[in-house]
């Protein structure tokens, strides 16, 4: 009987112990844009190996998952491609989570043309009515009387995704608009510039780290793209990447945080096609 | 008549002997283990796309005309993805089987011995080329040539990926079907030669019919790699989601669609199950060819039957 007791006392404390040790591990739960997925898996990976007593996950639920995530205290990092709206910070503030923001990084996305192509400027709605099909002739947008060769990425890119908030649903309220479906489709961004590079007609988008001579980046709304214009917020396709923790981020979190933040970290940024923000 | 008899019992011995039966063994299981796997494939196939019948109903999958996953429910009508499929597969082969053939009659029956001994291993090698080649060469050079050559939207459509496939298709159609006319034996042409006919003749009416099956089967093969190329589709057949009109429409088959979008489509989602479904239609695709190619091999069979 004794020796019965013993064992499971024994069972007890190595139970316990087992308990107190995961305790000890500190757990980080990231989610969120899928935009920000690219560098902040490369992140979390790099991290990870480098914290072995620190369990990290990443997942890519979208922003409004991520952000929701925060406010029910499953997540503890949420990685956004806008900026929180002020019915979550409310919802948040109810739930005791003050969602505090860190810039991470810079999209910008720049529509691309042939080099030989003229057109030097285009407005947002233009690129628009050339995306959805209503415009089809380069002459339309002040170039040469000759068609459109309208060239996409596949839907499941992030870069598609932000094209098509900014520039495809730009205005939408109810109906969202569409890409023609008579819109090429490149499966990578290389791809996406070879295509542009090798058609004198066609039109194409691309993130700012990918544009080589080799194309004719197109400003947007009399803003050209450059490094210096995303970083200042006039090249109105660029946006700031957002790391949203409950209040000003401690302990593990903080050491996440200011990797990606750190000289490595922003490397990751720039070599996944984004513009480093440090 | 006894040392006949001796002979034969010796044969019977080889036959059932430890190696014969090892080998037949291995052959057994082998063969076995092939079609568990590919019972596997086929389960795992049906079991990954049935799930997207509950986003979508079947006609709407199949005859749908728009094809835009990625939405809010996603809109997910294969109908321009199939008709560029069987477009792409239809006009590789009008281009590559004939020019397959007419190789494979030139190797086989016209070349002297010197230059076929020198233009198969050519043939043969040029099958090697891998397809991202081919895809390569089709986005930076044929696709610029064309589009200044016919004024076009643009170089990458249905007619660049489908000669490119139709090149592709030529090694290994033109060099098995090579061996089936070569496999024709040398009485019947010898026979025919003696009843006056000429060369022509004698390929056309002779050589050609006793070949059929194995010309079928070869041109069969030739057909399901075109149905199902990746490589070449994604990089040269431009990818818009809208039925063909021309042949220099750009398109966007069945396998180019999984190859661009697999990847970054979150597991378990419908547009996933879709694909798995896409996956399924062009299975279904080259079965159909396959029961049509057995249909005409036995019909083909039956004339040359009457024929003869």
């Amino acid at each position: 009987m004794l020796k019965k007791m013993g064992k499971i006392l024994v069972a007890t404390m190595i139970l316990g112990l087992g308990i107190a040790g995961a305790a000890c591990a500190a757990e980080i739960v990231v989610n969120g844009s899928t935009t920000v997925l690219p560098f902040a898996q490369i992140a979390v990976e790099r991290f990870a190996a480098a914290h072995p007593d620190v369990k990290i996950s990443i997942s890519g639920g979208g922003t409004g998952n991520g952000i929701k995530g925060l406010i029910d205290k499953t997540t503890h990092i949420a990685n956004a491609s806008r900026e929180i709206k002020s019915s979550e910070i409310e919802q948040a503030k109810a739930n005791g989570v003050t969602p505090f923001e860190t810039a991470v990084a810079l999209d910008c996305i720049v529509p691309l043309v042939h080099p030989s192509n003229p057109v030097k400027n285009l407005t947002f709605a233009q690129l628009k009515k050339i995306y959805t099909g209503e415009i089809s002739n380069w002459k339309d947008v002040g170039g040469e009387n000759a068609p459109i060769a309208v060239v996409g990425r596949d839907s499941s890119s992030g870069t598609y995704g932000t094209w098509q908030e900014l520039v495809v649903e730009k205005g939408d309220k109810e109906k969202k608009s569409r890409v023609t479906p008579k819109a090429q489709v490149t499966a990578s961004s290389g791809a996406m510039l070879t295509t542009v590079a090798n058609n004198k007609y066609a039109i194409g988008y691309d993130g700012i780290g990918y544009v080589d001579k080799t194309v004719k980046a197109v400003s947007v709304e009399g803003v050209e793209a450059s490094i210096a214009t995303a970083k200042n917020n006039t090249y109105p396709m660029s946006r700031k990447l957002y790391m949203y923790t409950n209040g000003k981020p401690a302990g593990e979190v903080k050491a996440f945080i200011d990797y990606v933040l750190s000289a490595d970290g922003q490397k990751i940024v720039t070599d996944t096609g984004f513009i480093n923000i440090k | 008549m006894g040392l006949r008899m001796g002979k034969s019992e010796t044969t019977s011995h080889h036959f059932g002997g430890w190696g014969d039966k090892a080998a037949a063994r291995t052959a057994f299981s082998v063969s076995t283990i092939c079609i568990l796997i590919m019972g596997f494939i086929l389960y795992f196939l049906v079991k990954e796309s049935l799930p997207v019948l509950k986003a979508t109903t079947l006609s709407e999958l199949l005859f749908g005309m728009d094809w835009y996953p990625q939405e809010t429910p996603p809109a997910l009508g294969m109908f321009p993805l199939i008709a560029s499929s069987l477009a792409v597969t239809f006009l590789s082969s009008a281009i590559g089987l004939p020019v397959s053939i007419v190789i494979a009659v030139f190797t086989a029956e016209i070349a002297p011995r010197r230059l076929r001994s020198l233009v198969k291993p050519l043939l043969e090698l040029l099958g090697f080329l891998p397809s991202i080649v081919f895809g390569f060469l089709g986005m930076v050079v044929v696709a610029p040539w064309l589009q200044a050559r016919f004024n076009l939207l643009t170089g990458l459509n249905m007619a660049n990926a489908s000669a490119l496939l139709g090149m592709m298709m030529v090694p290994i159609v033109g060099s098995l079907a090579d061996e089936a006319l070569c496999a024709v034996p040398r009485e019947l042409r010898d026979a025919s030669y003696a009843l006056g006919a000429t060369r022509w003749e004698t390929i056309r009416r002779v050589v050609l019919p006793s070949a059929l099956p194995g010309v079928l089967s070869a041109s069969l093969l030739g057909v399901m790699r075109a149905t199902g190329e990746t490589m070449v589709m994604l990089m040269a057949a431009g990818g818009a989601a809208v039925i063909p009109q021309s042949l220099f429409d750009p398109v966007r088959p069945l396998t180019s669609t999984i190859a661009a979008e697999m990847g970054e489509t979150p597991v378990g989602s419908e547009h996933y199950h879709a694909l798995f479904f896409a996956g399924l239609i062009l299975l279904l695709i080259t079965l159909a060819i396959n029961l049509l190619s057995a249909k005409i091999e036995a019909k083909g069979l039956k004339t040359k039957g009457g024929n003869l």
